[in-house]
């Protein structure tokens, strides 16, 4: 679960049950059919997590992200540090920079449906190849910032490949890589359920379909709310303790 | 035979010459003062010698490539994400316990766990004269080491140069724009006068 800052913490729990209260109002005032209360979403969570089936789905989804994950970011570092770094391919990258940033997600999944079959690469291939064009962006903007001073430096006192890379260009580029790595999780876990849901068989996705057809709302509630719960464990277990050990000498 | 042998016909930044027909003889253990109005090519020349220029006509021998330059450059240019001890092991290839003697050589010797960032200007500027000299240079280069310190402070920093190049002699080329920090610890001065060493005093 999220740890908000101590002081803070009356706030937030003032602020879920809030939300927790207004949820319970409204579904007293609907239908239960419609918007179904947390005890029933809860409920249904609780079996399906039972049978298995919500860590199955669960899994699948987050599998999906991940290697979608790696695959963008590492494309993207790549790319972006070759535009930061290298004017002319800067220049001539821009172009299709432009494009593929204003190229809508949605014409991406379905051209990689039908040009490769609703089969798992394609899945794959289309969320990275939506996710790659902002890890560039980001990442360009990080290797302009590199300092050039401490660079010669490195130069002078004839620091090796790999150490320039290790201790001078990495630090420098840790708040942009986060930055790229925290945005990208973000949209990619959108983007994968969407996947999911025009073209695969397993997932998140696929099971918000099925449920969407069935017109089972409180499903729906329960995996969204059950993959809401993933994403902050990965935000708060695996990304903000990532950026705090990269920020640390900073703060010392 | 010369320690050092600079000869530049012509620097140019665009259409601009900044340093031209320049010819420097430093013997071996020399320290030299190159003095100058500033914008004269100053830092310009020491990053000729440093191997970080390359586009300029003319020969420096040894070729920067040959020989290890130290280099204390006007910003201390530390990593400031790595601890001050941690900067000269990286740098100079040595152990802590190395790292540890020089920082004591330059009066730091409390400081080898902090980050360049709790430093004052002062003392990371004696980092960065300590990882200059640490590598055992065949030629030092040291650009305005003076510069934006209080008087005390650079007070303290020319009696700690002196005792060093005193400890360690080595060839040197001192840029200072001050003509009294260059008599006290040159052996000669050298003056940059639009590009040209036009006046050598003793």
């Amino acid at each position: 679960m999220p740890r908000p800052p101590s002081k803070g913490r009356l706030v937030w729990i003032l602020s879920l049950g809030s939300l927790l209260a207004l949820w319970v109002v409204a579904a007293a005032l609907t239908d239960p059919l419609t918007l179904p209360g947390p005890v029933q979403v809860f409920d249904v969570m609780a079996r399906e997590a039972a049978s298995g089936e919500l860590f199955r789905q669960l899994g699948v989804t987050l599998y999906r992200v991940l290697l979608s994950f790696v695959l963008a970011m590492s494309l993207g570092i790549m790319i972006g540090l070759w535009m930061g770094l290298n004017r002319s391919a800067d220049r001539f990258l821009d172009l299709w920079l432009v494009f593929f940033l204003n190229l809508p997600a949605l014409v991406v999944m379905i051209l990689a449906y039908v040009w490769l079959g609703l089969t798992e690469v394609a899945a794959i291939l289309a969320v990275t190849v939506n996710k790659v064009p902002n890890v560039v962006v980001t990442v360009r903007e990080g290797a302009r910032a590199l300092d050039p001073k401490l660079a010669e430096m490195a130069r002078v006192f004839r620091f090796t490949r790999g150490q320039t890379l290790r201790h001078v260009i990495l630090p420098q580029m840790a708040p942009f890589l986060a930055a790229a790595a925290r945005s990208g999780i973000a949209l990619i876990w959108k983007i994968v359920l969407v996947v999911e849901l025009l073209g695969r068989g397993s997932g998140v996705g696929f099971k918000l379909h099925l449920h969407f057809q069935l017109f089972e709302i409180d499903a729906i509630l329960a995996y969204a709310l059950a993959f809401i719960a993933v994403m902050q464990i990965v935000e708060w277990g695996i990304l903000r303790p990532l950026e705090r050990r990269a920020n640390r000498w900073r703060h010392a | 035979m010369s320690a050092l042998d600079i000869h530049i016909r012509a620097k140019r930044f665009g259409d601009a010459v900044v340093l031209r027909d320049l010819d420097l003889r430093v013997a071996d253990g020399e320290v030299v003062a190159i003095t100058g109005r500033s914008g004269v090519g100053k830092t310009t020349l020491l990053n000729i010698i440093a191997g970080l220029d390359l586009a300029f006509e003319g020969e420096v021998s040894p070729a920067p490539a040959d020989s290890r330059v130290g280099y204390v450059f006007q910003e201390p240019r530390l990593l400031p994400w790595r601890t001050v001890s941690e900067n000269l092991c990286l740098a100079c290839g040595i152990t802590p316990a190395q790292a540890q003697q020089w920082l004591a050589d330059v009066g730091l010797a409390r400081e080898g766990v902090k980050v360049p960032g709790q430093l004052s200007l002062g003392m990371q500027r004696r980092v960065a004269v300590a990882r200059a000299l640490a590598i055992r240079p065949a030629v030092l280069l040291l650009d305005e080491p003076f510069a934006s310190l209080d008087a005390e402070t650079a007070t303290e920093m020319r009696a700690l140069l002196q005792r060093l190049l005193a400890a360690h002699p080595t060839t040197t080329l001192l840029v200072t724009h001050d003509a009294a920090e260059a008599a006290e610890l040159a052996h000669r001065n050298v003056v940059l006068d639009r590009g040209d060493a036009s006046r050598s005093t003793a």
